[in-house]
């Protein structure tokens, strides 16, 4: 990231996929993200960054609606995509998930086969019309997940018979066999050793050129390494969002400067 | 700042500014002697000053290791960052002031008949009093944090280069006049530049503090003047 220059940056980053007005979450009572407002530019990695209990994970969470599946939980604001708004009445929340994916912190195979953890999604979104265009999918996840030398030859064993950085590969591959346009990540290496960590952080550096990619990340360095913009968060507020490497080289916020150098949390 | 909830970090990045501080001590002091050793044709004081260069190298490798370790084992970010990067950049400026210093140093001992009048060496101390103010403010600005004070620095680096450009004149002249002050004369002309230099390390040093509290750069480039005819870089 820090080879880029600005201007660079700035052009390709100028339009925008999501974008969030005003969002505010409660939890019953308690109102967990205040006033958040953020544009994510496609085809580029966001970093959400912030001491747990931030509301980093929470926000994560409104960007394809998994919110709605907890019962005192409850969005407000705007929330777009391409200009859309995915809380609106006529939005088929299953449809939202396939076009935004989530890979979560713990890797999370459906207990099947490899290929049917891929060919799941496609099945019941009926994006092939027969087994080898289904097998063609299969295959094109994996390898755009970097998984497909290490699968091609065991794709009728258990997925979670893989190592837990091939399995977050695997929920990687399952997320874009169904086409998506954003990928979401809570914490996708928190499970894992820094060489499937250094994979997983290849893989993503490799699909921003085609998805929307937003991780959030206990790990400092691991934002600087993958992301070209760090949204800060702070007791549920959005306190400073901009290129990656002014955030870690100059914050504008003195709470950012406190949080990045280790000053608290 | 508030503390790191690492305390150890503190301690390790307090560790580095006082080592930064002893260095930009010791390389006033080396320029100090050796412009004295100049002015009284102290030979003894010249040979100390020499030596007394040995230890900014030594500091500055010591430096060098910290700052090493202590990337390897903290990561710094944001201001931290900075801090250590510039500590190093500083650190490099200081030891060259003491090559510098020590040329001084070496010049006083070759010229072994000794100045014929001291009236030849007075430029020499002139310059050296304004660039040892600038390095003296410059240091204060790096202990103190004060970004505006550096700054301030950086513009007066003018002056030296103008003293300096009057001295070269003025060398010139005495050459000029009588063909044996030639040796000395060009002996004390490579004093200046050497003092001059070291205004220019003290601008860097000026840039590095600037860059260190602000996270800015100091923009406009400075107007660059030479009118010796000589290039200088």
């Amino acid at each position: 990231m820090f080879d880029t220059p600005h201007s660079a940056i700035d052009e390709r980053l100028s339009d925008t996929k999501i974008a969030a007005k005003k969002v505010q979450v409660f939890y019953g009572d308690t109102h967990a993200i205040k006033d958040v407002d953020i544009n994510i530019q496609p085809r580029s990695v966001t970093a959400f960054i912030g001491p747990s209990g931030c509301g980093k994970s929470t926000f994560l969470r409104c960007l394809n609606r998994m919110n709605d599946t907890i019962d005192i939980c409850r969005v407000e604001g705007e929330i777009t995509i391409d200009g859309e708004d995915i809380y609106d009445p006529k939005v088929d929340p299953v449809q939202l998930r396939a076009k935004v994916g989530m890979v979560f912190q713990k890797p999370n195979p459906f207990p099947k086969s490899i290929y049917d953890n891929i060919a799941y999604g496609p099945r019941i979104h009926g994006l092939a019309k027969n087994k080898a265009e289904l097998d063609e999918i299969v295959s094109s996840s994996l390898q755009k997940a970097g998984l497909w030398n290490e699968a091609k030859d065991r794709l009728d064993e258990p997925g979670t018979g893989l190592s837990g950085g091939q399995q977050q590969r695997l929920c990687i591959a399952r997320a874009i066999a169904v086409n998506p346009e954003v990928i979401l990540m809570d914490e996708p290496c928190s499970a894992l050793d820094p060489i499937a960590t250094a994979k997983v952080e290849e893989l993503i550096d490799e699909l921003r050129t085609n998805y929307t990619i937003v991780i959030v990340t206990h790990s400092m360095q691991q934002a600087a390494r993958v992301s070209q913009r760090t949204a800060f968060f702070h007791l549920g507020i959005l306190v400073e969002e901009g290129l990656t490497q002014d955030i870690f080289t100059n914050p504008q916020d003195k709470r950012t400067q406190d949080y990045i150098t280790g000053r608290f949390g | 700042m508030a503390e790191h909830t690492v305390k150890a970090y503190d301690d390790e990045l307090t560790a580095l500014a006082g080592r930064i501080a002893e260095m930009g001590g010791l390389a006033e002091s080396t320029v100090n002697d050796a412009v004295a050793a100049l002015m009284t044709q102290d030979l003894e004081l010249a040979r100390r000053t020499i030596e007394q260069d040995g230890r900014l190298d030594e500091l500055l490798q010591e430096i060098e290791m910290r700052i090493i370790e202590l990337i390897a084992r903290r990561q710094p970010m944001g201001k931290d960052l900075r801090e250590v990067v510039s500590a190093g950049r500083i650190a490099n400026d200081l030891e060259r002031v003491g090559d510098l210093a020590k040329n001084v140093a070496k010049r006083v001992i070759a010229i072994d008949s000794g100045l014929t009048s001291k009236k030849l060496a007075i430029g020499v101390e002139h310059i050296t009093e304004l660039a040892l103010n600038q390095m003296k403010r410059v240091l204060d600005a790096y202990t103190r944090q004060d970004a505006k004070a550096a700054a301030e620095v950086r513009e007066n680096d003018a002056e030296v280069d103008a003293i300096y450009t009057s001295l070269f004149r003025e060398l010139l002249t005495y050459m000029m006049e009588d063909p044996r002050n030639i040796t000395q004369c060009a002996h004390l002309l490579f004093c200046a530049k050497n003092i001059e230099r070291i205004g220019d390390h003290a601008t860097n040093i000026a840039e590095n503090v600037y860059y260190m509290v602000t996270g800015e750069r100091l923009e406009e480039e400075r107007p660059k003047v030479d009118e010796t005819g000589v290039v200088s870089n």
